[in-house]
């Protein structure tokens, strides 16, 4: 197992951590206080699992007046993921569109 | 190691090979289900397919109207040749997408999140109570 692997794992192992992201990469971009709203600890604790996040590569932060925007960066998971398993849910969704599309068509 | 894999859809359409093709084959409508292209139909042509997390380089490999199209699909160390086949059937069109080529150990920044996020989420879950 390569070191990469090795830091997204340690990064993830954290229950709390692994929820934030989920929850980014569920519901989209949110600031830290939307986040700490919906998670079982502080702010603070909220803050650090996001800079260890940021640090892993995992999410993005973007500041818009006072607030922080975080956002998740699945791509980030890379070196995790079975790429046939991923292309088959890829072209899966998007043979979904072509239906749709053909649906709308003229002959 | 040259392994490769390969990736498999198919499905039954109600609709006759000539619309498909159209949809394969058609920059304006090949955008509205797979991604924005330069594509045009001619072997050898070179396009290139965007999307808000990457782009795909490809070269067209095979066109036969209403048949068969191939191309090249390299993204991000990725290097693969896709298939369309259509076949007309009694109720319209049997339509097989081949995507081969994948060596293991590939790695490709796709975004996760559009692409069998929750699928994805399960395997990492099982991969992490291995790694406990």
């Amino acid at each position: 197992m390569s070191n990469a692997h090795t830091f997204l794992f340690r990064t993830l192992a954290d229950p709390t951590r692994r929820a934030i992201f989920e929850r980014l990469c569920r519901d989209g971009e949110q600031t830290v206080g939307a986040l700490t709203l919906r998670a079982k600890v502080s702010q603070p604790a909220v803050s650090k699992h996001l800079s260890v996040l940021k640090e892993a590569g995992l999410v993005k932060d973007r500041s818009h007046g006072r607030q922080t925007h975080y956002s998740a960066q699945p791509g980030a998971l890379a070196p995790l993921i079975d790429w046939t398993g991923q292309m088959m849910g890829f072209w899966q969704s998007r043979f979904d569109q072509l239906e749709d599309l053909l649906r709308r068509m003229d002959q | 190691m040259t392994e490769t894999k390969t990736v498999t859809v198919e499905l039954e359409l109600p609709f006759p090979p000539e619309k498909i093709w159209r949809a394969l084959t058609v920059p304006h409508l090949l955008a509205e289900w797979l991604m924005q292209s330069d594509f045009t139909a001619e072997t050898g042509h070179h396009f290139r397919f965007t999307a808000d997390w990457g782009s795909v380089d490809c070269q067209v490999l095979a066109v036969e109207p209403n048949k068969r199209l191939a191309y090249t699909w390299d993204a991000m160390g990725l290097s693969t040749v896709v298939t369309f086949t259509l076949s007309p059937t009694a109720r319209g069109t049997h339509l097989r997408m081949e995507q081969e080529g994948f060596k293991p150990g590939m790695a490709q920044a796709y975004g996760g999140a559009k692409l069998g996020w929750q699928n994805f989420l399960g395997k990492l879950e099982r991969l992490l109570e291995k790694q406990a």
